[in-house]
């Protein structure tokens, strides 16, 4: 991270910034077309997640429903937190999954003491979450490099093991243990009045869901999905403000010589101070709409495995990247529920065109990947974009855009960021 | 007193495995400046050395059997192991009893070729890129070398036990003249830790005494100066590695009997070995065995009865809690040397 040659980069998007006086909703032509691309991704995904009719032999990879379109723009939120710190400031957290942990647990505790709607739970868990990450972040943020990864991984370990057993025990129950904290009858619920026995926003349950068929096509508009997409796309709006103010370019600064930095006088703390909270309030954001759609919390959402998760969706997409997070978080989402599902005679029915033993060599080979193995697949592939691609999957596209494209300028709007990430290290 | 003993003994073991792995790590960050998040991983594989060896020690053939026919008139079969056609039925058996003992012989040169491979093909790529993506790029290692394992070898434990003759306890109270019962310990762990403390002065000693150590001892302090002597230290770094790979697949191999091997176990020993490497301090190779064995005993203390009744789970958070509270109060860990990774 002492990088002493690379700075042009960082240089180069003041001129950018300034030269765009025309701006939409604070935000360039550029910008904004993104972020309309992402409204128009999001709104329509009940359309371009079920390309395939519903009595189809590929309907199986329709990925079109509620849970799973859920879950998209949830980690979309997560993986946006998240490359906020280390996209931009280059402090990679090993320890994220325990915002999202303690969101989960302080929406359901709204649940249980207010009642089913979910608007207060997901303040708490915003503010909660926020709360925890400026204690964590305090301690963390006074070293950096690989102590600050294993700091945070502590960290999360640690909440893991309280939420786990700690605080699960009889006297003083604020996890519920492995059971999982959930909304029982004789809870309290001041505020529940006669609204849904189901998390709702004021009437309206979240597990609400009009289908509308047409032909062969089932299409499902889930009022939970389109809340947390909603919320999705004004997290992603606020970051691409963030990526664009000075505040953003600081945290560039950070990253790409924080010792220079400390020799103008700066001091960085206080920024990626800020940079953290702000990534453990989206993390925790993230958490209480998890909660919001399945009023049931576990201690397994804060495990380090679910901490390298969303390292994985920020690389994998592209860190520093403004649509980079989003688009890992999908990919490996899609991966987990879809590709995880195929079994051996799935692939048996695939490849039956073929002769026999042909087919079951070749259904021998892809196995192994597929199914159960999916992690596998999922390794591989994120070595090879470490090893390859550092920009992420974004850097991967622009690459093919480049090669086809006439003028070979490039110019997209990942461009520099992605070129960034390359160079920088 | 005896409690007292007996935790530190009940911390032996835990803690000699935390101070191999430790020790790999911090050979390979204090040689090649790699942070290796896939050195559990190499942990695992040790183990899975030793599963695969007793395996195949017990693959056998039907060989029909002198006594005649059963009930119905077919001939009698029985197992008869392989190994016991080559060295003879008393001495195949005692192989297939030793059968983890036996795999290190096995697991040494396995290991080092498996850390020469993934220094050779991937590691050296990845000098001149931050610790970020060195890290990045063995975590991902690590979850493949997982994956490879899962599906051959299942989700589940795999027991492999100990010989015959280190099954069952011995009562280390009577031997220090206490009562007797008050300090039952399982033979097999002091096993362990003897061998832990066998390998751990050899590596020391290798470093200390030979020229190759020297050397290397040489390159860790001032890489730069000791190529321009025109020493190839590239390569020694990498012998560095393999060997670091043979210490943590030998603390696997070992570990087996104690804890039947799955294959997520490296992961959940790496979070821990790091946090001992940290604690210990990076690059120093006393720190990490010292801080190792520390953590290893400390949280069989915080495991006492008297311990989680006054704090409930303690024993699951001490190690953080000390790593949190060293990394704040000497930021350089217990031993960490001037300059290493310091920004």
């Amino acid at each position: 991270m002492t990088d002493q040659t690379d700075y042009t980069p960082v240089a180069a998007q003041l001129p950018s910034r300034r030269a765009a006086r025309d701006t939409i909703l604070g935000l360039t032509r550029k910008d904004f077309g993104l972020l309309t691309v992402v409204i128009a991704l999001t709104m329509l995904a009940p359309f371009l997640l079920n390309p395939f009719p519903s009595n189809s032999a590929m309907a199986q990879f329709n990925a079109g429903y509620p849970d799973l379109m859920q879950r998209f723009v949830i980690f979309g939120i997560f993986a946006i937190g998240f490359n906020i710190l280390f996209g931009l400031t280059g402090y990679l957290s090993f320890g994220h999954a325990a915002f999202l942990g303690v969101g989960s647990y302080s929406c359901v505790w709204m649940f249980k003491l207010l009642g089913y709607n979910v608007l207060p739970g997901i303040l708490l868990a915003i503010v909660v979450s926020g709360l925890f990450a400026l204690l964590i972040g305090y301690i963390s943020l006074r070293r950096s490099g690989i102590y600050f990864s294993i700091l945070t991984l502590a960290f999360a370990q640690m909440s893991f093991a309280l939420a786990y057993s700690v605080l699960s025990n009889p006297s003083f129950n604020l996890t519920n243990g492995e059971t999982g904290l959930q909304v029982y009858t004789n809870d309290p619920q001041w505020l529940q009045g006669d609204g849904p026995r189901a998390p709702h926003i004021f009437g309206l349950a979240m597990r609400e869901t009009e289908t509308l068929s047409v032909g062969a096509w089932n299409f499902q508009f889930n009022a939970g999905y389109y809340l947390c997409a909603v919320v999705m796309i004004i997290c992603f709006y606020l970051s691409v403000r963030l990526f664009r103010s000075p505040f953003g370019m600081m945290l560039r600064a950070v990253k790409s010589n924080q010792q220079r930095l400390n020799y103008t006088g700066v001091n960085a703390r206080p920024y990626t101070l800020a940079a953290f909270v702000i990534s453990g309030m989206y993390a925790g954001l993230a958490g209480g709409l998890l909660s919001a759609m399945d009023p049931l919390a576990g201690a397994e959402r804060m495990q380090w495995t679910a901490s390298g998760e969303v390292v994985l969706m920020t690389i994998l997409g592209g860190a520093g990247t403004l649509i980079g997070p989003v688009l890992g978080a999908g990919f490996i989402k899609y991966f987990e529920n879809i590709f995880s599902k195929i079994n051996e005679s799935t692939l048996h029915a695939w490849f039956a065109f073929l002769p026999d033993g042909l087919e079951d060599a070749l259904v021998a080979i892809v196995y192994p990947f597929v199914g159960k193995g999916w992690h596998l697949t999922l390794g591989l592939l994120f070595m090879l974009v470490v090893i390859f691609l550092p920009g992420g999957l974004v850097q991967g596209g622009n690459k093919m855009a480049t090669i086809f494209r006439r003028d070979r300028k490039g110019g997209g709007v990942e461009d520099d960021a992605a070129a960034q990430r390359q160079a920088g290290e | 007193m005896e409690a007292f003993l007996l935790q530190i003994l009940n911390g032996l073991d835990k803690g000699s495995a935390y101070a191999l792995i430790a020790l790999g790590l911090t050979l390979i960050f204090g040689t090649l400046g790699v942070v290796n998040f896939a050195h559990g991983a190499l942990f695992m594989l040790g183990a899975f050395v030793a599963v695969t060896m007793s395996r195949l020690l017990q693959l056998s053939h039907k060989a029909s059997e002198p006594s005649g026919t059963d009930f119905l008139g077919n001939p009698r079969y029985e197992d008869v192991l392989y190994v016991q056609d080559i060295f003879g039925a008393e001495l195949g058996q005692t192989l297939v009893d030793w059968a983890v003992p036996v795999s290190i012989l096995v697991a040494i040169p396995v290991m080092l070729l498996i850390g020469f491979v993934m220094e050779r093909g991937l590691i050296k790529h990845f000098y001149k890129r931050p610790h970020a993506d060195q890290i990045l790029v063995t975590f991902g290692l690590a979850i493949v070398i997982q994956e490879v394992i899962k599906y051959f070898y299942g989700a589940n434990p795999i027991p492999t036990p100990a010989p015959d003759a280190f099954r069952g306890s011995f009562d280390f109270g009577v031997l220090l003249g206490f009562d007797p019962n008050t300090i039952i310990y399982p033979y097999w762990r002091l096993v362990y830790f003897f061998f832990a403390a066998i390998i751990i002065a050899a590596v020391f000693a290798f470093l200390q005494f030979t020229t190759f150590g020297m050397v290397v001892r040489a390159g860790m302090a001032d890489r730069e100066t000791v190529g321009l002597l025109g020493i190839d230290i590239d390569r020694r770094f990498t012998i560095m590695f393999g060997i670091a790979a043979a210490v943590a697949g030998l603390a696997g191999v070992m570990y087996t009997p104690i804890n039947p091997p799955n294959y997520h176990m490296g992961m959940d020993f790496l979070v821990l070995s790091f946090v001992v490497v940290v604690v210990g301090g990076m690059g120093s190779l006393p720190g990490a065995v010292l801080a190792g064995f520390l953590l290893g005993i400390l949280e069989s203390f915080a495991s006492t009865t008297w311990a989680t009744t006054a704090v409930p789970g303690i024993n699951q958070i001490i190690i953080y809690l000390v790593a949190i509270a060293v990394l704040l109060t000497r930021p350089r860990g217990l031993m960490g040397r001037r300059g290493v990774m310091e920004e």
